[in-house]
């Protein structure tokens, strides 16, 4: 884009900084440029990434956080984040990515899953959910006349603008 | 199956189920952080809006201040356009106010009330209004007169021992929403011997059944004296009441007796005590503390003489204003009947030389035009101007920097940091410029109070929270908010807060819509983030103007562009309102081509938005408007050479005043842009009947292109009628709304 090739590289950062700024100020309780460290993930999450877990483990060491359930200061915070988004890292899951997900889980090939098994898989296997996430998740996500998910429709629901965040969307 | 392939499998699905929930947290994540934004999104237009009504009323009062009435009837239109608070006698109370003359008809089905109360009162009361009953004018006036008489027998500080009642409840703002006390009464139980109640503050406005709460606690208070305790809170106020609703609701339900109950109302909400201290140990107030509050002192206080503490109008001693009562406080007994003042009040002295006689009148403007720059000069001088924006000098910050040691100046001050203060992180004491009223203070702010005056910790509301409590300074304070679904449906939680002997709260928390119970996370978020936008994009509707100078100065090519990041910041600059713009923009920019955005269609399309909807918003115009019967006195405060005629700089000046106290920017093409439009026979100056044309016109003409903002309230204007055109060339149809 003209814009951006006018503006250069250096356009670019300082627009990703200024975003990341902002989502991080959102979650910055006291106004004193930290926040706990227990958000990291939503906050990087917000911004268009999709890490997991372990993803997310690895992002907080770099950014060098003194004690356990301390707090990240926005300047540890930026460089790493700055660099996430300019590499394009942890891009978002494809559509058809998750649709086989959620057929793997499908072992029947049934078209839906059944409540118990969603809560074995999400709560046993991978990063487990805790109770709190498994909950939400059942509540948006299972169809009430039948306490089945229906992971076609479900996904489709919900990816509709996922992906359309900046920095991926133009 | 052999062991290989279960082994592939169970790692497929262990992957599978990673991918999920790795993209469920991230859905999540996203929901989160539009919470946020929306929470902030409420908060700061709430507070911006309560600043843009605190400072308009600054500005009048202070150009009025300038302004030398000419007649008894101008007189009497300022005193009641601006101070219409005096605190009565009780005598004239009983005369004006007075409810024995009233009559109930037999037809009246509603609940009777005799006195002193009983509890079948109440209950035939909790009862009525469950059915959408209303009291009969009468019992409200009789009520408030009773209520009035009991408030006026209690200290500023009400004392409440848990050896007797054993467990406290404390509840914060209810706002006028009937359902949550309904809510809070069925969960804890009515107020009794045996259960204490403290209510602390704004039981009216925003809300619409603001007059139902006061008289069920107006009720139990005299049913319980002992045991009921009610604190004032920023919006017991009449000034308040008349932009908030309350005094649209008094009105809409007694159309006849209406005044008289608003009245009354006055002389109850200035004996409202100030605060209330448990055990000594723990204080409730509404809003805050500052550096300067002491308790002895707020004791000490007569506090009816506060009817309205928003205006801390100062008037100069050498002039001959005497009609014109500060603080609306009770008229002093040397006051005779033409209101001639026997003692000096508070006053805002010019610095410069004693203003020229009236007489010659080009003499006075200049002087005046010289005066308010050489004070506003002076107050940056004294201010640290480096770390505030020059539009944030506001006319409350230009008095408190004067006279604080007169007395009845610093017991206002009192009772303005006890409503209106908020606590914050940082540490120190600074005014409170967001909502124009009382402190920010800081966690050793409270840590110096507490100690000295031997409390443990603070309790007050005045902000709303999503769980309906929040604590801080290191748990000394706690905020606690009774309105649940504050904002929207779903918006938040209202708790309130029970305290032993032990004094360790106990919270409980509710919230009174049934829908909100049903709704997903995701709906709920949904909704009240539709709400929230709705009203951010009204707002930068109405900063059209300001938006397009601004966009214009990051566009010289004028290609009628910007870029994304450039809109942000721009936006920013003129709004103020510290969101994260960047975060909140694919819900309020629909369409960019290449990254870039046609400012001026984008703008269209929120305007398109708008004139369906009604909005009510602060602005010189529409005060204006509202008082347009008396457009006449309106138009000579701002022809200030007394000419007849409004020029472009009478006009400009005033603006500039204005948005010096208000955070609505004029370019001076935007001004010229008004100027025309309303000078219709175009001689560069507006004569008295372009004026009260372009006021008449109003609502819909839409060359008057601030009217394109404003759709007035249906409320108002609902009747409009038409009358034939006549006259003035350029001005074809004109109605007239009443």
């Amino acid at each position: 884009m003209a814009e951006k090739e006018e503006k250069g590289e250096d356009g670019l950062v300082a627009e990703i900084e200024k975003k990341i700024t902002e989502a991080f100020e959102v979650f910055d309780r006291e106004s004193n440029k930290t926040v706990d460290v227990r958000e990291i993930g939503c906050i990087v999450r917000s911004l268009g990434c999709f890490p997991n877990e372990a993803e997310v483990q690895e992002l907080i060491e770099k950014m060098e956080v003194e004690e356990p359930g301390g707090f990240v200061h926005l300047e540890k915070f930026l460089p790493v984040v700055t660099k996430v988004l300019l590499d394009r890292r942890f891009r978002p899951i494809p559509e058809d990515v998750i649709l086989h997900a959620f057929e793997a889980l499908d072992e029947n090939k049934r078209g839906y899953i059944t409540k118990e098994d969603l809560v074995k898989y999400l709560t046993e296997e991978g990063e487990p959910f805790n109770q709190e996430e498994m909950e939400d998740m059942l509540a948006i996500a299972l169809d009430p006349e039948t306490d089945t998910l229906l992971y076609r429709d479900y996904r489709k629901k919900l990816v509709v603008d996922e992906t359309k965040t900046f920095p991926y969307n133009v | 199956e052999n062991s290989g392939t279960s082994f592939i499998l169970c790692h497929e699905m262990a992957k599978a189920a990673v991918l999920i929930q790795q993209w469920y947290r991230r859905h999540v994540a996203r929901l989160e952080m539009r919470r946020r934004c929306t929470w902030r999104i409420f908060q700061s237009i709430e507070y911006a809006c309560e600043q843009d009504q605190i400072q308009l009323h600054n500005f009048f009062s202070y150009l009025m201040d300038q302004f030398t009435p000419s007649s008894s009837k101008e007189r009497d239109f300022i005193s009641r356009m601006f101070i219409s608070g005096e605190s009565y006698k009780e005598a004239e109370l009983e005369k004006y106010c007075d409810y024995e003359s009233i009559e109930v008809p037999d037809s009246y089905t509603g609940p009777r009330l005799s006195f002193p109360l009983l509890p079948d009162h109440a209950t035939a009361l909790l009862e009525a209004f469950q059915q959408k009953q209303q009291l009969h004018a009468r019992y409200v006036l009789n009520l408030l007169h009773e209520t009035r008489k009991h408030l006026k027998q209690l200290p500023n500080i009400s004392h409440v021992s848990t050896c007797y009642s054993e467990e406290v409840t404390v509840c914060g703002d209810l706002h006028g929403q009937l359902d949550d006390l309904f809510l809070i009464f069925y969960k804890n139980g009515l107020p009794s011997p045996s259960k204490s109640y403290v209510f602390n503050g704004d039981f009216v406005d925003r809300g619409k059944q603001s007059l139902e709460i006061l008289v069920i606690l107006f009720t139990f208070l005299l049913i319980y004296p002992k045991e009921v305790h009610l604190n004032r809170g920023n919006h017991e106020d009449h000034m308040v009441n008349l932009r908030y609703g309350f005094t649209k609701e008094v009105m809409q339900k007694y159309k006849v007796h209406g005044k008289k109950i608003l009245k009354m109302f006055q002389n109850v909400f200035c004996w409202l005590p100030l605060a209330t201290l448990i055990d000594q140990k723990v204080l409730i107030i509404h809003g805050g503390i500052s550096d300067t509050t002491d308790l002895h002192m707020l004791e000490k206080i007569q506090r009816d003489k506060f009817v309205s503490v928003l205006r801390l109008k100062k008037r100069n001693e050498s002039s001959r204003k005497p009609e014109i009562q500060a603080i609306n406080g009770e008229r002093e007994s040397g006051t005779d009947a033409a209101g001639n003042e026997a003692a000096p009040r508070l006053s805002l002295q010019p610095q410069s030389a004693q203003a020229p006689s009236t007489a010659n009148r080009l003499e006075f403007s200049r002087w005046l035009r010289q005066t308010v720059q050489e004070q506003i000069d002076t107050c940056r001088r004294l201010v640290d101007v480096s770390k505030s924006e020059p539009e944030e000098l506001t006319y409350s910050s230009m008095i408190s920097l004067k006279d604080v040691d007169e007395p009845e100046l610093s017991q206002s001050f009192q009772i303005l940091d006890v409503l209106w203060s908020d606590p914050m992180p940082q540490e120190g004491c600074r005014e409170n410029k967001v909502r124009g009223g009382g402190c920010y203070f800081g966690p050793d702010v409270t840590e110096k109070f507490l100690e000295k005056h031997n409390l443990q910790f603070l309790i007050r509301s005045h902000e709303c929270k999503q769980e309906g409590y929040e604590f801080c300074h290191n748990r000394k304070v706690l905020t606690i908010f009774s309105a649940s679904n504050y904002y929207e449906i779903g918006s938040n939680r209202g708790a309130y807060v029970k305290l032993g002997p032990d004094l360790i709260p106990h919270f409980v928390q509710y919230q009174a819509n049934k829908t909100a119970h049903t709704l997903t996370m995701t709906q709920r978020i949904s909704r009240v983030e539709e709400s929230a936008f709705r009203a951010l994009r009204e707002k930068l509707f109405a900063h059209t103007s300001a938006l397009i100078s601004a966009f214009k100065a990051y566009d010289g090519d004028n290609t009628g562009r910007i870029s994304l990041s450039n809109w942000a910041t721009a936006v920013e600059s003129v709004l103020r309102l510290g969101l994260p713009w960047r975060m909140l923009r694919p819900q309020l920019v629909r369409s960019t081509e290449d990254g870039m955005l046609e400012y001026k269609s984008w703008l269209d399309d929120l305007a398109m938005e708008q004139r369906s909807q009604e909005h009510i918003q602060s602005s010189l115009l529409e005060v204006i408007y509202r008082n347009r019967s008396n457009l006449e006195t309106i138009f000579r405060i701002i022809d200030r050479d007394h000419s007849g005629l409004i020029s472009f700089e009478e006009f400009q000046q005033t603006w500039k005043l204005f948005s010096s106290h208000m955070n609505i920017e004029l370019t001076d093409d935007g001004i010229n842009d008004l100027v025309r439009s309303i000078d219709f026979n175009k001689d560069g100056n507006i004569d008295f009947n372009e004026f009260l044309e372009a006021f008449r016109l109003g609502c819909h003409d839409p060359c008057l292109h601030f009217y394109k903002a404003r759709t007035v309230s249906p409320n108002l204007e609902r009747a409009c009628t038409w009358q034939a055109g006549k006259g003035k060339a350029g001005v074809q149809n004109r109605h007239h709304c009443r």
